[in-house]
This record gives structure tokens, C-alpha cells and sequence, in this order.
């Protein structure tokens, strides 16, 4: 494609910063202000900030948005109360995953989805298809919305010096509407880094002032503004799959060890039922391949593509790959055949440009926050 | 950015000293530096190997991506460093300086170097 990358309206903001920015799903995005590392750190035992005004805001609306929902996804949103969350798949008729995606109640009769940056125009071409025959409007919402994301354990702090919002009765994976710096934002307990932490949904023209307070808020406590980079290896560590990498539409969520976000018991039919059926059979009795974790013993990075191997021959193959700051050790998630994927699995080696290099087999995540 | 005068560099942003008794010190720039991000792991020529001017000798991995390494020079390894080795950061915090990544007896003049006029100009818009 020849067409220039979006831009947020946080893009003067970065560049002020000094931030190196990448082209991401077709947007100018902010891979890193300084050192990445440094970013993942401050997240982890601090906080960070992140710009995510790339993600796809689509909301439903109307008195059957929940009947649609259920139809088109795999979850079961009819169970969703108003001001919670949740994360589910919309997967093909076929069980393929069209992309992961949090659905946010945001009142009886609405609803907003948010997709991958990547995914959005599918995914709101497919809600919108499938929501045909309810009693519902669907909306392109990815203009109505910058998305800023304070992260880490100080967070919560920060965030509460700038809102009279009940943050205490905010649970994970909640969502409700208040005002944050002066500003109207929908207040999210969620996130992608497995810290604590608040995605801020709010006004494009709000987004500059917001992200302003918010930095002079977190001055004295840490907080770094964070780019995607630290955001992916925030996420890896946390064991949590990326569209594209860990979910394509080649695999079904049974495939990526999530079968738990298919919901059978929930009534009527929905896109995929009898393919994630079979799908979720076969898992149960022969899995082909499951997605683990790979600690490395030496120092060479494993990259999404490279072979797993045993013995040789090839048994899987890496999805993400990266030098881990919290472990101070390569990692990765691979789909590797079901009898080497047991932790401890021994003999098991990923093919770094032509050298076997021991890896170590273990369950995800690798990292999990103390709470 | 920085671009010291008196060091010599190649379009594969590594940078080359003056040569003392033969043996002339290698890094990658600041640039470079830049560009990758944090080096979590350099694999350097080993002592007493042969390095050819502008051939791959070795590999800087940051956490986004691998990047060969390429000697500026032609000769053989003197030394390599240890500390980067160790603490493979010191290429992003001290390029130049002790973030250096070897030290090669040269066998012939290097060819397709710049002085640091080019390089800057090379690197500029970027």
C-alpha cells in the first residue's frame, strides 16, 4: 500500500518526546522513547504510558446489540453485566480466529468492541454482516476515541489523583464512564502488560491534555511514557497471545489452548458452533500441536517463524520471540507437537540461523504479578 | 547525535580508529545504535580469527530484531571485548567508547570507509 500511515493525535506529543516510531497495521505508532528496557522495567515495578489510539473501536447499540453479539463472537456477552468486560474471539464459520477482542458493556442496550489495529475493518465488516438480522445498529467508532493506557503498579495512584471516579470498586476488567483531568473518559481496568492497570477511552481532542496530566501525575512516582515495543515483550512475558503471531485464522481458540472462550452452553447458534465442536474434540483427544513457553539456556533470541526442533527434526515453530527483561533470558511461545510440549520436555531446541540451541518447555506465563 | 572526527566509518555503520602499532579498534555507531535499541547480545569474532573487510564477522541481537556485524577492515582479531560480552548495553550507552567491539591487526588498508563529514551526511534525514 502506498497510502501514508494515521497518525494519533498524540503524534506531535512523541516526536516531541524524542520517540523512534514504526509504521504498525497501518499507523504512525511509538516503538520506544528511550531505551525499551528501561520502559518494560518502569511498567513492571512502576508505571508506563502508552498511546493505543491504533486499536478499533465498534459499538453496538440497540435492543438486540447482545443478541448479535452472542451470534457473531464465540463468548457468551449475554452474561456480561453492565460496566464489566470481557475478552473473547470472533472466529470464521470454519472455527478460524478472525482476531481476539474485548467487549465492553457500557449500558443495557450498548455495547463496544475493540479490535486489533490490524483486524479493525474485518472485524467491523463481519459484526456488521452478522448483526444483519437483530435489532441493532452497528457503528464504526475508531475516530470517536483516543486510546491511553497508564500501566504498572503505581497506577492506580496516578489515576486516582486525577478522578473522583470509585477506582477501588473498579474491578479487572471493568469499565465505567467518568472524568479523568477534566476530561470525559471511559475508565477501563484492563490491559496487556499483566500489571495492574487503566485503558482511558476518550475524545481525539482530549487525548494531548489527558496524556499531559497524566505525565505530571506519575512525575514523582516513575512513570515513563512507553512504546510498543516494551508493550510486546510486556505481553509475552505475560503469556498473552497476539493476532497474527499467537492467533490466525488458521487455528481455532482450542488450537491456542483458549477453548475456554468458547462458550457451547450459551443459547442459540453463533458463527463457528459446529466447526469449534469438532475443533474442541480434537484438542480434548489429539491435539496436533500446543502452544508453550521456551526458556532460553543460552543468549540467542528466538524470532516468531524460527523452527522448534528435537532430535533434528522439526516440531514446531516459534510465534513470538524475545529477549526477556524480568527473566534476563530469551523466550518465546511455539506451537510444538503435543508430546514434546509437557514443561520439562527435554532435548527441546529452537533453530537460531542454522544452530540447535537448547530450550527449556514450560507452561505460560512466564511471569505472573504478585498480587 | 554524535560523530566523532577523528574515527573512520563504514556505510554499515561501524566505526573504525586510528591504527596504533597496527591494530586499529571497531564499533558500531550511535546511529546504529539508535536503530537497533537495547542489545541484549553480541556474538563477536573470537581471538586470533581472520576478518575480511566488509564479510559478516559476527552479530548484535536487540530485542526487535538480529543484525550481522561487519568488519570495516581487513586482518586478524587481537582482542574482543569482554565487557560488551558481559554487558552487551554498553553499545547503546557508550558507543564509541566502552561499548567498543574489537581490536583487529590490520593486513591491508580499508577501501570503503568514510570520515565523518560522509557518514553524517549519509546518516542525515534519517
Amino acid at each position: 500500500m502506498s497510502t501514508a500511515p494515521r497518525l494519533t493525535a498524540l503524534d506531535a506529543l512523541h516526536r516531541s518526546l524524542g520517540a523512534t516510531m514504526t509504521d504498525f497495521a497501518g499507523w504512525d505508532m511509538p516503538l520506544r522513547y528511550a531505551s525499551e528496557r528501561d520502559e518494560h522495567n518502569a511498567v513492571r515495578t512502576k508505571a508506563g504510558l502508552f498511546d493505543l489510539s491504533h486499536m478499533g473501536e465498534i459499538t453496538l447499540t440497540g435492543p438486540e446489540a447482545v443478541k448479535a453479539l452472542d451470534y457473531a463472537l464465540v463468548g457468551n456477552i449475554s452474561t456480561v453485566g453492565v460496566g464489566r468486560a470481557r475478552y473473547t474471539h470472533i472466529c470464521q464459520e470454519d472455527g478460524g480466529i478472525v482476531d481476539d477482542l474485548i467487549v465492553y458493556r457500557l449500558g443495557e442496550t450498548e455495547y463496544m468492541v475493540v479490535a486489533n489495529a490490524s483486524n479493525a475493518q474485518v472485524v467491523l465488516d463481519a459484526l456488521t454482516e452478522r448483526a444483519a438480522g437483530f435489532d441493532t445498529e452497528v457503528r464504526d467508532d475508531r475516530d470517536a476515541y483516543a486510546l491511553i493506557a497508564v500501566q504498572g503498579p503505581e497506577s492506580p495512584g496516578i489515576l486516582a489523583s486525577l478522578t473522583d471516579a470509585d477506582l477501588d470498586g473498579l474491578k479487572y476488567y471493568a469499565g465505567l464512564p467518568g472524568t479523568v483531568a477534566g476530561v470525559p473518559a471511559l475508565i477501563a481496568r484492563t490491559g496487556y502488560t499483566g500489571e495492574d492497570g487503566f485503558e482511558l477511552f476518550v475524545a481525539p481532542e482530549h487525548a494531548v491534555e489527558l496524556w499531559q496530566a497524566l505525565t505530571k501525575a506519575g512525575e514523582g512516582v516513575g512513570l515513563v511514557p512507553a512504546g510498543l515495543s516494551c508493550r510486546d515483550t510486556l505481553r509475552l512475558e505475560a503469556g498473552m497471545p497476539l493476532y497474527g503471531h499467537e492467533l490466525t485464522t488458521a487455528l481455532t481458540p482450542f488450537d491456542a489452548g483458549l477453548g475456554r472462550v468458547v462458550k457451547f452452553e450459551k443459547e442459540g447458534d453463533f458463527v463457528g458452533r459446529a466447526a469449534l465442536e469438532a475443533a474442541a474434540e480434537k484438542a480434548a483427544t489429539k491435539a496436533p500441536r500446543k502452544l508453550v513457553g521456551l526458556i532460553a539456556e543460552g543468549r540467542r533470541v528466538p524470532r516468531a517463524g524460527f523452527p522448534v526442533t528435537f532430535g533434528g527434526e522439526v516440531i514446531g515453530e516459534v510465534t513470538s520471540g524475545a529477549p526477556s527483561p524480568t527473566l534476563g533470558k530469551p523466550i518465546a511461545m511455539a506451537y510444538v507437537d503435543a508430546e514434546h510440549a509437557a514443561p520439562g520436555a527435554s532435548g527441546v531446541g529452537v533453530d537460531i540461523r542454522g544452530t540447535h540451541e537448547p530450550y527449556e518447555v514450560v507452561a505460560l506465563p512466564f511471569y505472573k504479578r504478585q498480587k | 547525535m554524535s560523530t566523532p572526527e577523528n574515527l573512520r566509518y563504514t556505510k554499515e555503520h561501524e566505526w573504525l580508529s586510528d591504527v596504533v602499532d597496527g591494530v586499529a579498534t571497531v564499533g558500531i555507531t550511535e546511529f546504529a545504535a539508535n536503530a537497533l535499541g537495547d542489545v541484549v547480545y553480541a556474538q563477536l569474532p573470537a581471538v586470533g580469527d581472520t576478518v575480511t573487510e566488509g564479510e559478516t564477522c559476527g552479530e548484535l541481537e536487540s530485542t526487535k530484531s538480529v543484525s550481522d556485524l561487519y568488519s570495516p577492515v581487513s586482518g586478524e582479531i587481537v582482542e574482543a571485548n569482554q565487557d560488551v560480552v558481559d554487558d552487551p548495553a554498553l553499545v547503546n550507552t557508550a558507543p564509541f567508547e566502552g561499548g567498543w567491539l574489537f581490536k583487529v591487526r590490520i593486513s591491508e588498508e580499508p577501501k570503503d570507509v568514510l570520515s565523518a563529514e560522509e557518514y553524517t551526511k549519509l546518516t542525515a534525514g534519517n
